[in-house]
């Protein structure tokens, strides 16, 4: 903060005299030579932090100064890996220009390196983007200078053979070069970088792990994780906002192989520049690509509360190799937008074990609910109309066989339902016949029968919708009967 | 190289005999016999492999001790002595003083910080001369128990490991590590070493023009016309060569000696 209020108020003539403590004596003598661009020197921050917005209007020298180091980092929780880093963390540090700007590089690789690496700025114009001119052995130092034609946010990355091992060693990071108007102002910028890890082990796997190169050759990633290690934005180390805040990710996907599909759960992008590009917007977008050696700027605003998540929608990879961050909300609540959770009850579905806890509560569930039903027509929907439509589905599919259709029956066999005194004159054993059967000898109408009925496996309430539907049809007119007629009855009979 | 090539196609076999009866390797260096090696890069026109007739080399790196006594007998390459032109700042910069290592540089381990113009005068000196980048890299093809590292699983983790893993400081000492199948020590495992014709790790020096692969060694550069992109190890090494120049001085470089059969 204190570097960036420095740059922004200092001539650069001071600037100069300020980084003498720091710069290589080659960047200086550059910087003193450099004619009549004003001369910087680059904020450069270690993500999640993006440097301040440039805040110039006029083209400027920036002099870069990168450190090239190997070290051993945790990658996660007890396993620890070899990274090759742009400036001592995974991804490399973020480097911020203007359009316009001619962009003196300084390349150095730590003596205590044990590899050559050089730098591939997908923002510079030219063969190899910078790679040829800045291969730099161990202990040595190599500058380059580009103009940055193009506004946009760029992936770097180290291009030495083999490249893919060095990329999925760590050496990645992002150039933003701001357009010459600047980007709109917001809350928050944040800088995410995804990557693959090809460890000997398998996830989890405790020590210092080797590179295997048969799994990056096959792409059989142990490891695909946000800012070079499992957890990297997680806990205290989650992305901060505040509700109404505005806030700016550059995402870039190091690779070296895999395309990310990114996405925060709870959020959706209101603003998407895909790709490099800041000219073209997409909006309310909830997922988007990133391919390997490209990146994405979201902006949205959060009006909510809570912890989002940042995911690869690969969902392997973030529930299963670490590509997972937050992004911590804090602030009033918002009902209308989001309500929390309103009601939590138990859901039992259709999925209990007979016998078990569960399913005998849910016995007894099922029957309280038919009670309350049953006891409110009402609720139950359970008019005289509606019993008599469901009735007559129960009497086609069985009553009429004997009783025929039309319910007169066939003379000296089947007893006619039509107009019979023998229903009208007790509804209680009109209830029991279907639930007990009948046998013997009865006269209905006058004449006698002797037959045998079956009892009939309906429920309650399709015995009260069919006796409903009989009692009211034929010519009949009669009373209804309610399901809680027919389990009075049923009871008594058992 | 071509001259060489020539004379073992004719008699290769005769040669190799003639030159082990004539020569019993000095004290310090193995005989390496007559064999092939496959080229990581080669052009289009290029045999994928080359014979490389049999030749004597170290068994273990140059040590700080003898490149004391190389310094002691010519001033002039002394760290305070030495002109910028043949080594950078940094030349023997672990040493304490001109004609004391100090505890930085043991007496035993391999000598680092030398520039090619020095290693390259230290081999003239004791009466040999830097290895070609064929002689050493067909030297280190060797694993641990066979003639053919690449495909021995234990050989091949062992120098991945290696890539991996930061030099501990100081160095531990030259001919410490279990020797290949030649009987050399430390070709992988220790420190890198220079090679005499470092400066050709790209298909030759004048491949430029014809074949259109850039001398420097990034990107797909690297990779076409490589003759086994799987070979990481041979590929870390070519792409270390190709990042040094003659004067350079690097913490993890050293390098061996090499003799030719009269």
């Amino acid at each position: 903060m204190k570097t960036s209020f420095l740059r922004h108020r200092l001539s650069s003539a001071l600037a100069v005299v300020l980084a003498t403590t720091c710069a290589s004596p080659l960047a200086l003598r550059a910087a003193e030579t450099a004619g009549e661009l004003p001369v910087e020197f680059a904020v450069l921050t270690h993500a999640p932090h993006v440097p301040p917005p440039i805040g110039r209007r006029h083209p400027a020298r920036v002099i870069v100064n990168l450190e090239v180091k190997e070290l051993v980092r945790r990658l996660a929780d007890g396993v620890d890996y070899t990274f090759w880093t742009f400036g001592g963390e995974v991804p490399g540090m973020f480097i911020r220009v203007r359009e316009g700007d001619e962009v003196e590089f300084h390349l150095n690789n730590s003596p205590d390196s044990k590899m050559p690496h050089n730098i591939d700025l997908h923002a510079v114009t030219g063969p190899g983007g910078g790679a040829a001119s800045s291969f730099t052995a161990p202990g040595h130092s190599s500058q380059f200078s580009f103009k940055a034609l193009n506004p946009g946010v760029f992936i770097y990355h180290c291009a030495t053979a083999p490249v893919p091992m060095h990329v999925a060693n760590g050496m990645y990071g992002m150039i933003l070069v701001e357009p010459k108007d600047g980007l709109p102002p917001v809350d928050h910028e944040y800088y995410v970088m995804q990557g693959e890890v090809y460890t000997a082990g398998r996830y989890g796997e405790e020590g210092l792990q080797p590179f295997d190169p048969a799994k990056a050759e096959d792409e059989r990633a142990p490891y695909v994780v946000f800012n070079g290690a499992v957890g990297s934005l997680v806990g205290d180390n989650a992305l901060q906002a505040k509700v109404g805040d505005i806030v700016r990710i550059y995402f870039g996907d190091g690779g070296p192989n895999l395309t990310s599909s990114f996405h925060i759960i709870g959020e959706i992008f209101d603003t998407l520049y895909q790709e490099s590009g800041l000219a073209v917007a997409q909006h309310n977008v909830q997922t988007t690509m990133v391919p390997a050696g490209g990146s994405a700027t979201v902006e949205f605003q959060v009006q909510v509360p809570g912890t989002y998540i940042l995911v690869d929608h690969s969902l392997s990879r973030a529930f299963n190799k670490g590509a997972l961050g937050m992004l911590k909300v804090t602030g009033p609540e918002d009902k209308v937008v989001y309500s929390g959770k309103e009601i939590d009850e138990v859901y039992l579905g259709q999925a209990s074990t007979a016998g078990s806890d569960a399913s005998k509560r849910e016995v007894a569930l099922i029957a309280e609910r038919k009670e309350a039903i049953a006891s409110n027509p009402q609720i139950a929907g359970l008019s005289k109309e509606i019993q008599m439509e469901r009735g007559k589905k129960v009497f086609l599919s069985a009553c009429f066989a004997c009783h025929q259709p039309d319910g007169k029956g066939l003379p000296g066999i089947f007893p006619p339902l039509a107009g019979s005194d023998f229903l009208k004159a007790d509804k209680e054993r009109a209830i029991r016949i279907p639930i007990k059967g009948l046998s013997g000898p009865i006269v209905v109408n006058g004449k006698p029968y002797n037959n045998l009925m079956p009892p009939q496996v309906f429920s309650d309430e399709q015995i009260a919708d069919v006796l409903t539907y009989v009692m009211n049809s034929f010519g009949n007119e009669d009373g209804t009967v309610s399901p809680a007629d027919v389990k009075r009855i049923r009871t008594q009979t058992q | 190289m071509n001259v060489h090539l020539r004379r073992f196609a004719l008699s290769a076999a005769l040669a190799f005999f003639a030159s082990v009866a004539a020569a019993q390797p000095e004290a310090g260096m193995v005989l390496i016999p007559t064999g092939p090696y496959a080229p990581l890069l080669v052009g289009k026109d290029d045999p994928t492999t080359v014979t490389v007739p049999a030749f004597c080399l170290d068994v273990r790196p140059v040590t700080n001790a003898d490149f004391l006594a190389f310094v002691r007998a010519n001033p002039k390459w002394r760290r305070s002595q030495l002109g910028p032109l043949f080594a950078d700042p940094g030349y023997l910069g672990d040493w304490a003083g001109d004609l004391d290592p100090g505890a930085r540089a043991p007496l035993a381990s391999p000598v680092v910080r030398v520039s090619w113009f020095a290693a390259r005068a230290f081999a003239a000196w004791s009466g040999k001369r830097l290895p070609a980048t064929a002689e050493w890299e067909r030297a280190a093809s060797a694993g641990f128990t066979t003639t053919d590292g690449e495909h021995e699983p234990a050989y091949r983790d062992f120098v991945l490991d290696w890539f991996g893993t930061k030099s501990p400081s100081p160095l531990p000492a030259a001919g410490a590590g279990r020797p290949n199948f030649f009987g050399v020590h430390d070709l992988a495992g220790l420190v890198w070493e220079w090679v005499g014709d470092f400066n050709t790790a790209l298909v030759s020096g004048d491949s430029r023009g014809d074949s259109g692969i850039d001398r420097q060694f990034f990107c797909s550069a690297g990779s076409v016309g490589a003759r086994d992109t799987a070979n990481y190890p041979a590929f870390m090494r070519a792409g270390f060569r190709s990042s040094l120049r003659a004067s350079y001085v690097v913490p993890n470089l050293g390098f061996r000696c090499a003799k030719s059969i009269p």
